[in-house]
C-alpha cells in the first residue's frame, strides 16, 4: 500500500486490512488452468496428478517455512508416513480412499505433533539437523521393516477402491487427476483461511521477530507446534494421494530427495506467498519431465546451478520478481 | 579367546578406524559452522573430492599412495578457497534457507559432475602393498590398512590439537569462534581467517575422504549419503568445538559398528534415536557452549 | 494492598561477572518510577530479568503479589507486565497497523483463531488504530515499519505496548533516538497514561526523568545505590559523584 498524506488515508488502510482476505479474481486462475489442462492434455494426466500432489506437499512446507520461518529438510517423514498408512490399509483389505486419506492425515499429524513437541524447542541449525534425523530414522525403519513395508522393493499388492464408490482409478489417470485436484483445492482453501486468520498472522510475526512475539504475550512454542502438526497432516495427505493414485509406495517417499526438491520448487516460485508452489512446482516438474529422462546427470547439474543462481540473485523467487516489477510499474507517474 | 571379547575388540577396532575418518572429515565442518554460523550441508563434497583425486591419481596415473593423499589434501584445500570466495562469501549474512539451498545446489552439482567424469560406480581403492594384509598383535591379527588409518588419524589429530593450542593461527581461530565481534575489534581479520580455516577444514575433509576410502566408498553420491552422519558428529560434538566432534565421532563410530554387527535388523535406527536423545538432553552438543 | 511489581534480592551472574546484585525494587500501583544509572549499570538487564527474558541466578519477582519468577515471558505479559525495548524490536516487514494489531489480538485472546479472517474483527482494528492516534502516527498505519524513520518507529514501539493495555509498564529509554519534534509526543503520552498503571522508565535524559518520575532508583554496577524522591536523588552527593557529575553542578 502506498502511503498518502492526509487523515483519510489511514482509515482506508483499516478498511483495506478488513477486506484483505477477500477472494480476488486472479486467485481462481490456477484452478481454471488445472481444469482446462484436464481437457487439453488428456495424455499427460499422470504427470498432472504428480504435479498436483507435489503442490500440496510444497504447500505444507511453505506453511512452516514461509510463514513460521522453520527451515526443515525432513518433511518427507510425514509424506512417507501418510503414504505408507494409505498403502498398508489398501494392501491389507481396506481400499477405501477417502477414509485412508483421513487415516494418513491423523498418523502424519500425530507424528508431527510428537516430533515437533520434542524438536521445536531448538532453533536454527540444531532444528534443521533434527528434522533430518527424524526423516532418516523413519526411512531406516521402513527399510529394515521390509516384511511390512516391502523395503527396497516397495509396497506391493495395493488395491484401491473407487472414489466415493463411483469413480474407479483408471489407466488414463482421469480419476487420479480429478481426485488430486479436488483434494488440493480443499487443502488450499483451508491453508488460505489459516494464513489470513489471526493465527496465520501471528505466525508471520513469529517469523519476523520472535523476541517481539514473546514480548506481546504470544505462546510461540504452541503456535509453532500447531502449524508444524497441521503441515505434517497436509504432507501426510499428499503422501496418501501418491500411494492411492499410483497404487504403490517406494522407500523414496521418505527420502531427502523429496524434501530437497520441494524446497527448490518453493524457492523458484517464491516462499511465504501461498502461491509460490503453484508456480514453482509445475515449472520444475514439467521441465524435469522433459529434460531429466534424457540425461539425469545434466538435469542434476543444471538444477544445482539454477538454485545457486536463484538464491544469490532472485531470492524471493518468481513471485518476488513479479512483485518488484509491479511496484516499479506503480511508481511510474 | 572367547567370542564376546573377540567381538568387542573387533567392534572397538573397526569403530575406532571409522571414528578417525568421521572426525577428520567433520572437524572442518564444526569449525566453519561454529565460526561463521553457516549452514553448510555441502561439506561432504570436499571429502568426496579428496577421495576422487586420490583414487584417480593412484588408479589412472600410478601415483604412489602418500603422494596421492598429499595431492588430495592440497588440491581440495586450494579448490575450496575458490568456492569460498565465489559462493559462500556472498551468503554469510543471509538467512538460513538461502544457505541451506546454496549448499544443496552445490551437492547436486558435485554429484552430477562426479557421475559425468567418473561414472556412477564407486572408485576402487587398493592400499599399497606395504599397508595391505594383516598385522599380528598378540593373539589377534588386524587388517593392516585399518591399523594404519588409526595411527595416521591419531597423528593428524594430535598435530591439529597441538597446532590449535600452540600457534597464533590456532589462537585466532579459538578467539573468533568464541566471540567474532570481539575478535574483530582486537584486530583479527576474520574474513581472511575464515578463508584459511575453511581451506584447512576442507583439506582435512579431503584427507579423511581419501584415507577413509576403504570404509566410506568413493561414489558420486558420497556427499548426500553420509550427510546425516557428518551433521550428527558436528551437532553432538558441539558446533565450533574442535575436541567435541572427536568424542562424538568415537561414540558414533563405535556405536554404528556395534549396531550393524550386533543388531543388523535395526541398522542405523538406534544411532538416530541416540542422537535425538543426546541433542534433547544437551542441545548445544557435548562440548558446545550453551 | 500488594505492590504492582516487586523484586526481592534479584541477582544474575554470568560466571564470575555479576550483572545484578540483590536488587530490591517496589513499584506501587500508579507508580511513576525512574531507573537511572551510568551505562553498563545493568538497567536493561534488570528489565530482562523482570520480564523473563533472562532467568535470575537468585531472587524473586512478584507481580501483584503473585510469584512469577518461574513463569515464561509470554505469561507475564498476559498478567499485565509489558515492556518496550531499548532498540526498536518491531515487525519490520509488516505495516504499522499490523504491528499493533498483533499485540491487540494477543491481549484479546483472539490470536489463536484459525478460521475467521484477521481483518474481520473491527474491535481489533479500532483499538489498534486508536493506539496509533494517541501517538499521532495514525497516518502511517498502512506503511511498512522499515520504511519509517527510526524516531517514528520508536512511536510504533510505544503504540504496541499501549495496545496491550498493561498494568505494569517498563519503558526502556523510550526517547532514545527520537528527534526533539517527536519526543514531545512521547512525554505527553507518558504523562497521560492512566493513573492506575505502574510505570518504570529507564532514561538518560534527566529533564524527562525529573519531569515524569515521583521516585527514582539509581543503579550502579548491578546494585542499587540509592532510592528516593527526585529532590533527594538530586541532592545526594554519591549520585552526583557517580552519575550526575558536571550536570548537577550547573
Amino acid at each position: 500500500m502506498r502511503a498518502t498524506a492526509g487523515r483519510d488515508a489511514a482509515p482506508l488502510a483499516v478498511e483495506a486490512m478488513a477486506r484483505g482476505h477477500r477472494l480476488r479474481a486472479w486467485e481462481l486462475a490456477p484452478w481454471l488452468i488445472a481444469v482446462l489442462a484436464y481437457f487439453v492434455f488428456p495424455s499427460y494426466l499422470a504427470l498432472g496428478s504428480q504435479i498436483l500432489i507435489s503442490i500440496l506437499f510444497a504447500l505444507s512446507i511453505d506453511l512452516i517455512l514461509g510463514y513460521a520461518g522453520i527451515v526443515t529438510l525432513g518433511q518427507s517423514a510425514f509424506f512417507g508416513a501418510g503414504a505408507y498408512t494409505a498403502g498398508l490399509l489398501a494392501a491389507h483389505g481396506w481400499g477405501e480412499p477417502l477414509t485412508a486419506l483421513g487415516a494418513a492425515a491423523l498418523v502424519a499429524a500425530a507424528l508431527g505433533f510428537l516430533s515437533g513437541a520434542v524438536i521445536l524447542r531448538t532453533k536454527g541449525l540444531s532444528l534443521l539437523m533434527l528434522t533430518l534425523v527424524i526423516a532418516a530414522m523413519l526411512q531406516e525403519a521402513a527399510n529394515k521393516a521390509g516384511g511390512i513395508t516391502g523395503g527396497a522393493d516397495g509396497l506391493q499388492g495395493m488395491e484401491v477402491w473407487p472414489v466415493l464408490g463411483l469413480f474407479p482409478f483408471d489407466l488414463y489417470d482421469r480419476t487420479a487427476y480429478l481426485y488430486s485436484l479436488a483434494v488440493l483445492f480443499l487443502a488450499w482453501l483451508a491453508a488460505r483461511r489459516l494464513v489470513h486468520s489471526p493465527f496465520g498472522r501471528s505466525l508471520t510475526g513469529i517469523r519476523e521477530n520472535e523476541a517481539r512475539m514473546h514480548a506481546i504475550g504470544s505462546p510461540v512454542f504452541r503456535r509453532r507446534l500447531a502449524i508444524y502438526t497441521i503441515a505434517a497432516a497436509l504432507a501426510g495427505i499428499a503422501g496418501a494421494l501418491l500411494a492411492e493414485t499410483t497404487q504403490f509406495v517406494a522407500l523414496d517417499v521418505l527420502g531427502f530427495e523429496r524434501s530437497g526438491s520441494a524446497l527448490i520448487m518453493l524457492i523458484i516460485g517464491g516462499v511465504g506467498r501461498l502461491y509460490g508452489p503453484f508456480i514453482g512446482v509445475p515449472l520444475y516438474m514439467i521441465a524435469q519431465d522433459r529434460f531429466a529422462q534424457a540425461d539425469p546427470v545434466y538435469w542434476d547439474f543444471w538444477i544445482g546451478l539454477l538454485i545457486i543462481i536463484v538464491v544469490i540473485f532472485a531470492r524471493r523467487g518468481l513471485l518476488g520478481l513479479a512483485e518488484q516489477l509491479l511496484q516499479k510499474a506503480r511508481r511510474k507517474p | 579367546m572367547n567370542a564376546a571379547l573377540s567381538a568387542a575388540i573387533s567392534i572397538g577396532f573397526h569403530g575406532l578406524a571409522y571414528a578417525m575418518v568421521l572426525y577428520l572429515i567433520s572437524v572442518g565442518l564444526s569449525v566453519t559452522m561454529g565460526l561463521m554460523g553457516f549452514a553448510n550441508l555441502a561439506h561432504g563434497v570436499f571429502a568426496a573430492a579428496g577421495g576422487f583425486v586420490m583414487t584417480r591419481l593412484m588408479n589412472g596415473y600410478d601415483v604412489p599412495f602418500p603422494l596421492a593423499v598429499a595431492a588430495a589434501f592440497v588440491a581440495v584445500a586450494a579448490g575450496s578457497v575458490v568456492i569460498e570466495r565465489l559462493l559462500y562469501r556472498r551468503l554469510y549474512g543471509a538467512d538460513e534457507l538461502s544457505q541451506v539451498l546454496m549448499s544443496v545446489g552445490l551437492i547436486f552439482i558435485s554429484v552430477a559432475a562426479a557421475k559425468y567424469l567418473w561414472g556412477p560406480l564407486a572408485q576402487p581403492m587398493t592400499p599399497p602393498a606395504y599397508l595391505s594384509g594383516q598385522i599380528e598383535l598378540g593373539a589377534r591379527s588386524f587388517p593392516a590398512y585399518r591399523s594404519f588409518l588409526i595411527v595416521a588419524g591419531a597423528v593428524v589429530v594430535t598435530l591439529l590439537w597441538l597446532g590449535l593450542e600452540r600457534t597464533r593461527f590456532g589462537a585466532r581461530i579459538r578467539a573468533a569462534v568464541d566471540n567474532r565481534r570481539m575478535a574483530q575489534s582486537v584486530g583479527i581479520n576474520t574474513n581472511r581467517l575464515f578463508t584459511w580455516t575453511f581451506a584447512l577444514g576442507s583439506g582435512l575433509a579431503a584427507l579423511g575422504g581419501a584415507l577413509g576410502a576403504d570404509i566410506l566408498a568413493i561414489d558420486p553420491g558420497y556427499a548426500l549419503e553420509h550427510l546425516v552422519y557428518f551433521l550428527i558428529v558436528v551437532s553432538v560434538g558441539g558446533l565450533g568445538s574442535i575436541r567435541g566432534p572427536f568424542f562424538a565421532a568415537l561414540l558414533l563410530g563405535i556405536a554404528d559398528t556395534g549396531c550393524k554387527y550386533l543388531l543388523p535388523e535395526f541398522g542405523a535406527f538406534f544411532i538416530y534415536a541416540l542422537t535425538l536423545a543426546l541433542l534433547l538432553w544437551r542441545p548445544q552438543g557435548l562440548f558446545g557452549r550453551a | 494492598m500488594s505492590a504492582a511489581l516487586e523484586t526481592h534480592g534479584l541477582c544474575k551472574s554470568f560466571g564470575a561477572l555479576t550483572v545484578a546484585n540483590a536488587i530490591d525494587l517496589r513499584l506501587e500501583r500508579g507508580a511513576r518510577h525512574a531507573l537511572i544509572g551510568p551505562n553498563g549499570a545493568g538497567k536493561t538487564t534488570f528489565v530482562n530479568l523482570v520480564t523473563g527474558v533472562l532467568a535470575p541466578s537468585a531472587g524473586r519477582i512478584l507481580l501483584e503479589g503473585a510469584d512469577v519468577t518461574a513463569l515464561p515471558q509470554a505469561q507475564r505479559v498476559k498478567r499485565g507486565l509489558t515492556r518496550t525495548f531499548q532498540l526498536n524490536t518491531l515487525f519490520r516487514g509488516l505495516s504499522v497497523l499490523e504491528n499493533v494489531c498483533l499485540a491487540v489480538r494477543e491481549r484479546l485472546g483472539l490470536a489463536g483463531d484459525m478460521h475467521r479472517p484477521a481483518g474481520s474483527r473491527r474491535s481489533v482494528l479500532d483499538a489498534a488504530y486508536a493506539a496509533l492516534e494517541r501517538l499521532g502516527i495514525a497516518d502511517e498505519a498502512p506503511r511498512l515499519v522499515r520504511e519509517l524513520p527510526y524516531g517514528r518507529q520508536r512511536l510504533v514501539e510505544l503504540a504496541v505496548a499501549l495496545g496491550l493495555e498493561p498494568k505494569v509498564l517498563l519503558l526502556d529509554e523510550p526517547a532514545a533516538g527520537v528527534p526533539s519534534a517527536e519526543s514531545g509526543i512521547i512525554v505527553e503520552v507518558i504523562e497521560s497514561l492512566p493513573a492506575e498503571i505502574a510505570l518504570l522508565i529507564i532514561e538518560h535524559d534527566m529533564d524527562l526523568v525529573f519531569r515524569l518520575a515521583r521516585r527514582i532508583t539509581v543503579l550502579v554496577q548491578g546494585a542499587v545505590l540509592v532510592e528516593g524522591t527526585p529532590q533527594e536523588i538530586a541532592a545526594d552527593p554519591r549520585v552526583r559523584e557517580v552519575y550526575l557529575g558536571e550536570t548537577a553542578r550547573r
